[in-house]
């Protein structure tokens, strides 16, 4: 009798990558997590990750630190033996993360929720809104410290208080629309 | 010159507007200095930096995909991001968009909602620095020069998008271009050994503890190499470096008052033009005391060290 069922998550994390069948080569050599600036941060290195994803221990893989910790440097993917682009894995597993609801009150995915909620608005970046509403969120103490900065950022010229709105709206928020519905009919398959 | 006409496309990107005003001013000048014309993409969108991919990555790359569309109905030429995470991004998403078949499809297909359309590789995306060295050339260059920066000991940094993942013609981990052109100014240039490392990216609003620690073993090794100022190539680098000197201070119990310049300031400061016509006074720390260097005789160094004739040999085996 055949079963149907979901493919595993090794397979999802490889089919939601470009060019992510790659990682089928990994050797579990480590040179990624050592070239890691953010490393000592991680709970887990990169090379543990993948190991993990090939065991299929999605809790263990999505509940991990490691991939909000990455300050997408590339470092680990160009010096990869196999060519395996390490920092768009990093980007999968946060998507993942996410739509699973894992993440979503974490400041990290919010800090990225925030930010482009602000682009799907305006089309562009609003760093003086994005920088308000994060931080009086997630870190209203700092906010005196944080204030002293915007300030003389906004003297210098380097901070606008409004956002500014491209022209054609209308056709970002088409476009955008419709890549969500892209994207939500490959889930479903 | 490899584009004809010196005719260029531009996408400025989100930070020239605001925090990285004064790269956008004095690149604006310098390349109208060197005889080449930008036009700008019009109605460009943000890229989406390093956060949407992180969300959902068909939306990802379609709003990086409407650039490229938009700038390519504005004819042929190059297309030139002085920022290196637009740069990254717009390239990125050409390259796989012209490598995976299947994800070119999904993207022209919200492209097509809007009304656009997207051939991958019908242009050239290129980084203003590379751009710069590669087109004009350090002859030309040095021709511009009014004001040789003598004197002035930078440490050329190029952070990480430039170099990696895209893999541009220049060592992803020791690149050389800037420090050649910051020579072509007349500038001392340090070996910077950190020159690719990261500055922490938005680390500094979401982990501050991960982010300036990076910022400052790059602040504290540009010191040990005795940098008047480090010179950057990307808004995000200059503001990490920048903006929070005094943090990384606090943090520390460091003292570093480093000025963090844009290429196209210093360039522009060669080229004759005044401080205040490149928006130097922009930097939160300030640059006044290095660019009073400028004209100065470097001073000695100090001569390499020697063996001391004290010191213990090397150890040997024993002959007995």
């Amino acid at each position: 009798m055949e079963v149907e069922t979901r493919p595993t998550f090794f397979r999802r994390v490889m089919a939601a990558t470009p060019g992510g069948e790659v990682l089928l080569t990994c050797l579990q050599c480590g040179t990624c997590g050592g070239s890691c600036p953010s490393g000592q941060d991680m709970d887990a290195t990169p090379r543990k990750l993948f190991a993990m994803a090939r065991a299929n221990m999605e809790d263990d893989v999505l509940n991990s630190s490691a991939p909000w910790y990455c300050v997408s440097c590339y470092y680990c993917a160009v010096r990869c033996p196999q060519d395996i682009p390490i920092t768009d894995f990093m980007y999968t597993f946060k998507r993942m993360a996410i739509d699973e609801g894992r993440y979503h009150k974490e400041s990290h995915a919010d800090f990225s929720e925030s930010f482009i909620g602000y682009v799907e608005q305006y089309g562009r970046s609003f760093e003086f809104g994005l920088a308000t509403r994060y931080h009086l969120t997630h870190h209203p103490l700092n906010m005196v410290r944080k204030s002293g900065l915007g300030f003389q950022m906004i003297q210098k010229g380097r901070l606008s208080t409004t956002p500014h709105k491209i022209h054609d709206m209308p056709q970002l928020t088409a476009i955008l629309t419709e890549a969500r519905r892209i994207a939500a009919e490959e889930e479903a398959l | 010159m490899s584009q004809e006409n010196g005719r260029y496309l531009y996408y400025p990107g989100c930070s020239l507007k605001a925090t990285a005003h004064a790269y956008g001013q004095s690149a604006v000048r310098v390349v109208e200095m060197l005889g080449l014309t930008f036009e700008e993409v019009k109605d460009w969108n943000c890229c989406g930096a390093t956060e949407y991919m992180s969300i959902s990555s068909i939306p990802a790359y379609s709003l990086i995909a409407r650039n490229l569309a938009l700038a390519a109905q504005q004819g042929q030429a190059d297309l030139v991001s002085p920022c290196s995470a637009c740069y990254l991004n717009l390239r990125k998403t050409n390259d796989n968009m012209s490598k995976h078949a299947g994800l070119n499809d999904r993207v022209n297909r919200a492209l097509a909602a809007g009304g656009l359309s997207y051939e991958p590789d019908s242009l050239r995306i290129r980084h203003l620095l590379d751009m710069i060295v590669e087109d004009v050339g350090y002859e030309a260059i040095a021709a511009q020069v009014r004001q040789p920066l003598k004197g002035l000991r930078v440490a050329p940094y190029y952070g990480c998008l430039l170099v990696r993942p895209a893999r541009n013609g220049y060592n992803p981990e020791y690149p050389t271009h800037l420090d050649r052109l910051m020579q072509t100014l007349g500038a001392t240039v340090v070996d910077f050994p950190l020159k690719t490392h990261c500055c922490g990216g938005h680390m500094t609003q979401i982990s501050e503890e991960t982010a300036f620690e990076l910022i400052r073993r790059l602040l504290d090794n540009a010191l040990d190499y005795q940098a008047d100022a480090i010179v950057t190539i990307c808004p995000m680098c200059q503001l990490n470096l920048d903006a929070y000197q005094p943090q990384v201070n606090a943090m520390f119990g460091t003292d570093f008052h480093i000025p963090i310049l844009f290429f196209t300031q210093v360039m522009g400061l060669a080229f004759g033009l005044l401080p205040a016509e490149v928006e130097i006074e922009a930097g939160i720390t300030p640059a006044v005391a290095a660019l009073a260097r400028i004209g100065t005789e470097e001073p000695e160094k100090a001569a390499p060290r020697r063996r001391d004739k004290q010191a213990l040999p090397m150890p040997q085996p024993r002959s007995d």
